[in-house]
């Protein structure tokens, strides 16, 4: 039984790694040098350490809408908290407040409030997750706009640059965030009860119910963290640019996170999460999209390839595919039997 | 009594007239998804606002629907001119043959209406994307005597500006064989893909030691192009130069510090010629040409400063 519950484990992280992996070594034939990393300036430098870096920002909003998903809960809104807060940030440096730990402070508590927004909407008011984040995602847009007056924002704060485009024992410094969150967030659910009554409002909301769970509260702190991955995602990517584009930050990418929940396995319908693959789902996206870059390839194809591969990493998990594929297998003696007798009638 | 009447009716009569100088003008805009739509906007309101028109302004949010509702309101308004600067191309005929009905003139501005009867507007009021390429262009092989290695970013692909643009650039550079372009790769007009795709694109290319040039579609794309080279340890400007358009305010400050080489004007003040097209009708002029061209002002650092002041950017 154990060793049984092990494998199903091992297969889980399975699927997800091999995509990444056959996603680098195609990277490294179509550019040798992928894999080259120098030491540079005090930081590690090359293509690889670009993946982790540009990664960020979408694993971090993975890490929050793990928790979401599990939940059987959605957050369409993390893209537009990632403008509100990078515009948060921004209007306070251009304002002339030095203070980092005020600025950064400033962008977390107005993610918090829209994390609270869409929990109490989710979790009080028991509107359907989609609808609920629907109005965040489209307001909070509106939001970020009004706070700078619709322009893009160029400001000049090496402390808040650091965010983005510092280096930390020679890392950039996002990645050193995103682990840090990914610590935090792992210790929360798995070193105390949190994980499973997640997983239990998600998998089966009556029984969690009737066994006293506080559904409403779980659903508002799970929103709230995804809101606050979010905010932090939102100041790193202002941070790395230097500017806040209210527009453009953080456009679209929602479905990139809830993308890489799916890649990493986790059901929509709620239930067992990972966020460790959730992670590795993020830097499948990324990894695909400086394929892209590097292939050469008109930009028009982008969109289509990035859908094939990642259809093809969704079918690879899928158990049912996975099934029909070992079928093909065992089958191929027998068709290859009944095909030579034919080949014989065509030459005769 | 013979007197009050008379009076009266020259009062009414100037009342008239009055009226008839303040006109109303109806304006659809897009939305304000960048920097120079804002400029846009603010340009055609403050430019109404000094003549003295009364401007009733829409903002579509990016979506056709909403700017075809706005302009049946202001035909149920009776507007004097109608100005609509349009989301996508297609889909006007209808809504501009109402306006047409209703013997309210339509001027068009920026992007282009696919209609196939072209007397349904006055005219159109637009920068030309192909001019602002070659310029962009034969600043550079001017510079760099026809020899060039490129990365090019493009905009949005399928938008106008960006195939514009490439068109424009793409045929200038053809007649230098060793003017070339060795990367192309959209970066969506925005400062953070920018940065992203060159960030790649200079490690492909072993650091950008055979770069020459970075051909960016907006100014946008080139401030984030900048801070890519400047982490990949080289001098934007310097070591590789940067060519762009729009001249943005942002970008203009850049050319200044010497991080931007060039950039080609995209002017966002097309309500001073719309309005001018608008009296002209009003004066009796039917005919006008179907395209006035905007822009297309070379800015480098021999002029960028001067321009900072005249647009009163501290």
């Amino acid at each position: 039984m154990n060793t049984l519950s092990k494998n199903q484990n091992l297969r889980r992280y399975l699927w997800p790694c091999a995509g990444l992996l056959v996603l680098l070594v195609i990277n490294a034939i179509i550019a040798p040098e992928f894999f080259s990393i120098e030491f540079k300036d005090g930081r590690f430098y090359g293509s690889l350490i670009d993946v982790l870096n540009r990664a960020a920002p979408v694993a971090l909003l993975a890490i929050g809408m793990s928790l979401v998903i599990a939940t059987a809960g959605v957050d369409l809104s993390v893209g537009s908290i990632m403008a509100i807060a990078g515009a948060v940030s921004a209007y306070y440096i251009t304002k002339g407040v030095d203070n980092l730990a005020l600025i950064i402070g400033a962008g977390l508590i107005a993610g918090l409030i829209a994390g609270i927004v869409n929990g109490f909407l989710v979790g009080y008011m028991s509107i359907q997750p989609i609808v609920a984040t629907l109005i965040l995602m489209v307001a909070g847009r509106g939001i970020a706009q009004l706070i700078n007056e619709g322009q893009i924002v160029t400001f000049d704060h090496s402390g808040f640059a650091f965010l983005g485009t510092g280096s930390f024992l020679g890392l950039p410094f996002p990645v050193v965030l995103v682990i840090l969150t990914f610590v935090i967030v792992q210790l929360l659910t798995r070193r105390t009860a949190l994980g499973l009554y997640i997983e239990a409002v998600g998998a089966n909301p009556s029984a969690s119910h009737y066994m006293g769970l506080n559904a409403k509260a779980i659903k508002m702190s799970v929103y709230c963290v995804a809101a606050l991955c979010a905010a932090l995602a939102g100041m790193i990517a202002a941070a790395d640019i230097r500017g806040s584009d209210a527009n453009n930050a953080g456009l679209w990418l929602e479905l990139d996170a809830i993308l890489a929940v799916v890649i990493g396995g986790a059901s929509l319908m709620g239930g067992r999460f990972s966020i460790f693959l959730a992670i590795i789902g993020a830097l499948i996206i990324q990894t695909l999209t400086v394929t892209i870059i590097l292939s050469g390839i008109p930009p028009k194809f982008n969109l289509l390839i990035k859908a094939s591969a990642i259809i093809l990493v969704l079918l690879l998990q899928s158990p049912l595919f996975q099934k029909q594929l070992a079928q093909l297998k065992f089958r191929k003696p027998f068709t290859n039997n009944t095909s030579a007798p034919n080949k014989e009638v065509n030459n005769a | 009594m013979k007197g009050l009447f008379k009076t009266l009716t020259l009062a009414a009569a100037i009342g008239i007239s009055a009226t008839a100088n303040a006109i109303t003008v109806g304006f659809a805009q897009v939305g304000s998804e960048s920097g120079w739509r804002t400029s846009f906007s603010e340009s055609v309101k403050a430019e109404a606002e000094k003549r003295g028109i009364t401007l009733k302004f829409s903002d579509a949010q990016q979506k056709q629907e909403n700017q075809i509702k706005a302009v049946r309101s202001f035909i149920a308004q009776r507007v004097d001119a109608i100005l609509i600067a349009p989301v996508v191309e297609t889909g006007w005929q209808p809504v501009l043959m109402e306006a047409k009905r209703a013997r309210i003139p339509v001027v068009i501005l920026d992007r282009n209406v696919s209609v196939t009867d072209h007397s349904l507007y006055l005219t159109r009021i637009a920068p030309d994307f192909e001019v602002e390429g070659q310029r962009a262009a034969s600043w550079l092989t001017e510079k760099t005597q026809g020899k060039c290695n490129i990365l090019e970013l493009q905009g949005t692909v399928g938008s106008s500006a960006a195939l514009g643009r490439m068109k424009g650039f793409n045929e200038t550079i053809a007649k230098f064989p060793e003017t070339k372009i060795v990367r192309s790769q959209t970066a969506e007009f925005t400062r953070a893909k920018g940065k992203e795709v060159l960030e790649t694109m200079l490690k492909a290319e072993g650091g950008g030691k055979n770069i020459c040039a970075i051909w960016a579609h907006n100014d946008e794309m080139a401030l984030g192009a900048i801070q890519a080279i400047k982490e990949a340890g080289l001098k934007p400007g310097k070591d590789i130069l940067i060519v762009s358009v729009d001249a943005v305010d942002d970008a203009l400050k850049a050319i200044v510090a010497g991080e931007i080489n060039v950039s080609v004007e995209l002017s966002p003040h097309l309500g001073g010629p719309a309005f001018d097209v608008i009296n002209e009708y009003r004066g009796g002029k039917k005919e006008f040409d179907k395209w006035i061209r905007m822009g297309g002002a070379v800015y480098t650092a021999d002029n960028a400063a001067a321009e900072l002041t005249k647009r009163g950017v501290k």
